[in-house]
């Protein structure tokens, strides 16, 4: 059970990661490969001040979204201005920088990394694996609603509408150069709120925990479960966090396999599972369209030709 | 003074001129068509004034105020807007979101209120159903963007550039590839539009068409302003004619006359492949 709920809580981490990075790669369509370089810059702020400082775990959240979003906007500035296969390139090469600055400055505990960090505690209680659990699944819903809702908005429709033509875009007044960035500091920061509740969990934050690899694996759920989709990032986390939990081999060739997955999903499915346009979805729609069309027919003496 | 000044425009690409020392003025609510053969400049000339692309040398003024090199954003702002050449739609939207984000304007995109609900603004409602029955997108509006036919597209990129009650509409190339079928209903639109009141700056390679709607043609050849005028001074152009035709179209000229364009050969028909 307890095994469970930790495997649950590296799931909801993921899940909070991919949704946040759906917001740059789904919504803008830009390319991001270094989201878990802004999940450990979250990680390692709340890291160093909670242990360092000892500024309490509520504290360290926004401290983290602020910290993360901030560097977000910075490199966001620096980089969304190149094209999104030079942009792509630009990112990986941010997230060996994030990472060698962990290993090599001081502040940030060296290759050793920042270790007993406290575990938080809610009304006097220490935090147990539910918990933080429970904590994760509240992270994980806020970072949800506040997408659904910016996939309401002006700004979010105005980041659609620069995925779908940044040159049509800018001719209609979108100001295509500072939306980016707003949106990727967005993401980020959510990012590394996620790291704030991951730094308590394990304890522990090293440098390669949030190595580029790292970054691929969250971009792999995503375009799994489906870009652009919220539903999709977490199915994406949910099915591709727990395979290596359910079958050992796959643990020890998890890159091997979620490439394997994630080639065969881009020939045969490359909008995600259950990505807009998607078999699932489509299937779904059409049975709930027909589950509709009966139950109206039943409700209604006349014959069919009537209700036409 | 006028609305908008083209003052000694010059775009180089490398060594390739591809606008050369181009000047006019346009007033308010005039028809202006900018006319030429492939290459001449014409989309250059229009990327220029809509911010796509900065001019090497010269200025562009409207209302008064420099605006050379701002943002296409920012020109979208100040009230000039432009369709495309090639339909550019926003693909996974609707024909009513595509026209509805492009409604929004800089009160909202440049401000907080971005961060509001779009389904809340019913003024905008209505004024996005408004131009979908102008532009005859009403039956399409739910559809998909993707979905729509050559002449649906060219309609929705009318309806989106007035979407925002722009000061000056740039029409790149409008009757591009839709055939003569739909040429009357677009002929229609676009002189409805005129007739309301907007500045109009019209880039079109189906002379006829330029011909029969504008107050005022510009003809460029080579990056060159080489006649400008009433259609009717432009059509009888001398070099107007050696620029289309070459030098057998001076003795072509005489045959052409009176035919449906008023003497003057259409290069490129609608609808044909190029």
């Amino acid at each position: 059970m307890s095994y469970l709920i930790v495997v649950g809580v590296t799931i909801v981490i993921y899940a909070i990661l991919t949704v946040s990075l759906n917001i740059v790669v789904g919504y803008v369509g830009q390319p991001n490969l270094a989201q878990s370089a802004f999940f450990g810059i979250g990680a390692y702020f709340a890291a160093v001040f909670s242990t360092r400082y000892h500024v309490s775990f509520w504290w360290t959240i926004p401290l983290a979204f602020i910290t993360a979003g901030a560097a977000g906007l910075l490199l966001g500035a620096i980089s969304l201005r190149l094209r999104e296969d030079f942009l792509a390139i630009t990112t990986i090469g941010l997230n060996f920088v994030v990472v060698a600055v962990f290993q090599y400055v001081p502040f940030f505990g060296g290759a050793m990394g920042i270790y007993a960090i406290p575990l938080p505690s809610i009304a006097g209680h220490q935090f147990g694996n539910t918990t933080f659990l429970v904590v994760g699944l509240v992270m994980l819903a806020f970072v949800m609603v506040a997408s659904k809702y910016l996939e309401h908005t002006w700004f979010g429709a105005s980041l659609m509408a620069i995925r779908d033509d940044e040159t049509a875009a800018s001719s209609i007044g979108v100001p295509v150069a500072s939306y980016k960035v707003v949106a990727f500091a967005l993401s980020t920061a959510f990012a590394g709120m996620a790291g704030s509740l991951y730094a308590p969990f394990l304890s522990a934050v090293t440098p390669t925990s949030f190595g580029f690899t790292e970054s691929v694996v969250i971009l792999a759920m995503l375009i799994f479960g489906g870009l652009g989709t919220i539903r999709g990032a977490v199915l994406g986390a949910l099915i591709l966090g727990a395979l290596p939990e359910a079958f050992r081999f796959i643990s020890n060739y998890r890159l091997l396999t979620f490439g394997v997955i994630l080639l065969l999903m881009l020939r045969f499915q490359p909008v995600g599972l259950v990505g807009d346009e998607s078999v699932l979805v489509k299937l779904t729609r059409r049975s709930v369209a027909t589950l509709q069309r009966q139950r109206r027919r039943s409700r209604e003496p006349d014959p069919p030709s009537a209700a036409v | 003074m006028a609305l908008l000044e083209i003052d000694d425009v010059s775009v180089r690409f490398g060594g390739l001129v591809a606008l050369r020392d181009v000047t006019f003025e346009v007033e308010e609510g005039q028809f202006i068509s900018i006319i030429g053969p492939n290459g001449a400049g014409k989309t250059t000339l229009f990327n220029a004034i809509a911010g796509v692309i900065r001019p090497t040398s010269g200025r562009i003024r409207f209302r008064g105020r420099e605006v050379q090199g701002s943002r296409p954003s920012h020109m979208s702002h100040v009230g000039i807007r432009r369709t495309f050449q090639v339909a550019r739609p926003f693909a996974s939207m609707t024909v009513r979101e595509n026209v509805r984000i492009a409604a929004a304007g800089r009160a909202v995109l440049h401000s907080a209120r971005s961060l509001g609900l779009r389904a809340r603004s019913r003024t905008l409602g209505e004024r996005v159903d408004e131009l979908l029955q102008t532009t005859g997108l009403t039956p399409e509006a739910g559809r998909r963007a993707s979905e729509l036919n050559i002449g649906g597209l060219r309609r929705l990129e009318i309806a989106r550039a007035l979407a925002s009650e722009p000061t000056v509409l740039l029409l790149d190339e409008p009757a591009a590839g839709i055939g003569v079928d739909g040429l009357r209903p677009l002929t229609d639109l676009i002189r409805g539009v005129h007739h309301r009141g907007l500045t109009v700056l019209l880039v079109e390679h189906y002379v006829g068409l330029a011909l029969s709607l504008s107050d005022r043609v510009i003809v460029l050849d080579e990056g060159t302003m080489i006649a400008q005028g009433t259609p009717e001074q432009v059509r009888n152009d001398e070099r107007v004619i050696t620029a289309y035709l070459g030098r057998a179209g001076r003795t072509a000229k005489g045959e052409q006359a009176g035919s449906a364009s008023g003497g003057f050969v259409q290069p490129d028909e609608p609808g044909a492949p190029r």
